[in-house]
């Protein structure tokens, strides 16, 4: 059991063991676990990140239905009352036509009731022509007593 | 040793080549094959796993042999985060390096006794010591690295003449300096010579209690060296997790400008 040129053997693989150790084992594996450490925290900040957007989405999606179901009961409203106006004016409009064709109908019944007044008259007045010209026989000058008839037919 | 362990017999010859390292070379200039092979094996080893898993990072979902390095790279960072807090591209892997190196130094400690031996006598190897953290050398030569390093760190942040004055007049202030001088000396000293001791006597207690298992009757081996080796996988992690805990300790208390 001596110290001898053992050591120095030793101390230099020593000495190469922790140079290769140093050069091209510790910094690869140690950056390979920083960067999968970095992702990992990305991973997790994105994830929370995400988890956010879907709470404010969710929010925002309520939000708009809400406000779409406040937009359609309007337009049910408007519609509605709409139709009642609709329903109301042609209500009004068929009233009034109505009215009109009433009117109508009484003013061309007057007109056919003149019109046959009118022709009564015509027709009785040439029945009394007739009856006179019987009565008074051949001798009734045309001329002379066709005023007198016109005159009476007027006041008929 | 060598020569030892020819001459004496039975209990005391077995446990003696046990621990005998296959080595070349006289004096100083003696190198330990076993404990430079196993070393840079297991070192190998650690590479091979770490650079494959490097290779294939990716921030995507990770492999199982990614995720496992993951494991072990968050593990040390996070020792490195506790009690070092200044800059350093080189503390960080310095640390992983040791502790896997150390613990699978240690692992080899797992290994029953006599097997890599035995596979190690067919091949005509005389001795084989299988664990590198029961040599002094190797224990020592990591924790003497931590001491330069501690040193130049010193240097680099405090300045020679700040680091200097930290030896001469701390804790007891200038009337006291050569005091402060020794007190300061023997505790830097202490550190890379508790570092490599601590380190090699539990390995090498450990080992030696798996030796002298093996020595008994075979019927009662099991129940014996099965506790003791569960008991063990504790200590191999324990001892590769405060060899690096202290290096970075030591290392972030030389950061530490007063």
């Amino acid at each position: 059991m001596s110290i001898n040129a053992t050591l120095i053997g030793q101390m230099i693989t020593f000495a190469l063991l922790v140079w290769f150790t140093m050069k091209f084992i510790w910094p690869p594996l140690f950056d390979s676990l920083e960067e999968r450490r970095k992702k990992i925290a990305e991973g997790l900040a994105q994830a929370e990140k995400g988890q956010e957007e879907m709470r404010l989405a969710e929010k925002k999606a309520k939000g708009v239905l809400k406000e779409a179901k406040e937009q359609s009961s309007e337009i049910v409203n408007l519609a509605q009352k709409r139709a009642n106006e609709l329903v109301e004016e042609s209500k009004d409009a068929a009233k009034k036509e109505g009215e009109r064709m009433i009117l109508v109908a009484q003013a061309q019944i007057e007109q056919e009731m003149q019109k046959a007044r009118e022709d009564l008259r015509q027709e009785v007045a040439r029945l009394a022509m007739t009856a006179a010209e019987q009565i008074l026989g051949a001798e009734i000058d045309q001329a002379k007593h066709q005023e007198i008839i016109s005159k009476v037919s007027n006041q008929l | 040793m060598a020569t030892e362990a020819h001459a004496a017999e039975g209990a005391t010859g077995y446990i003696i080549h046990h621990l005998t390292p296959l080595h070349v070379g006289e004096g100083f200039w003696t190198l330990h094959l076993d404990t430079l092979f196993f070393s840079a094996v297991l070192g190998g080893l650690f590479i091979w796993f770490f650079k494959r898993a490097a290779e294939k990072a990716t921030s995507e979902v990770p492999g199982l042999v990614q995720a496992f390095a993951e494991m072990l790279i968050e593990f040390v960072d996070t020792q490195v985060k506790d009690s070092f807090h200044g800059h350093s591209k080189l503390i960080a892997p310095l640390a992983l390096t040791i502790f896997c190196w150390v613990f699978l130094w240690n692992f080899m400690d797992l290994f029953p006794v006599d097997i890599l031996p035995l596979i190690g006598s067919m091949m005509g190897i005389e001795y084989l010591r299988v664990v590198p953290s029961t040599d002094l050398n190797a224990t020592f030569a990591m924790s003497i690295s931590v001491f330069f390093l501690i040193i130049f760190y010193s240097i680099k942040i405090k300045g020679a003449w700040g680091f200097a004055k930290e030896l001469m007049f701390q804790p007891f202030g200038p009337w006291l300096l050569p005091f402060n001088l020794l007190l300061k000396l023997v505790e830097e000293i202490a550190k890379p010579i508790s570092l490599a001791l601590r380190l090699f006597g539990n390995l090498y207690a450990g080992e030696l209690i798996f030796i002298l298992i093996a020595l008994l009757p075979w019927s009662i081996q099991p129940f014996l060296s099965f506790p003791w080796a569960i008991f063990h996988i504790l200590i191999i992690t324990l001892q590769a997790f405060i060899f690096m805990v202290l290096t970075i300790v030591y290392l972030s208390m030389a950061h530490e400008d007063h």
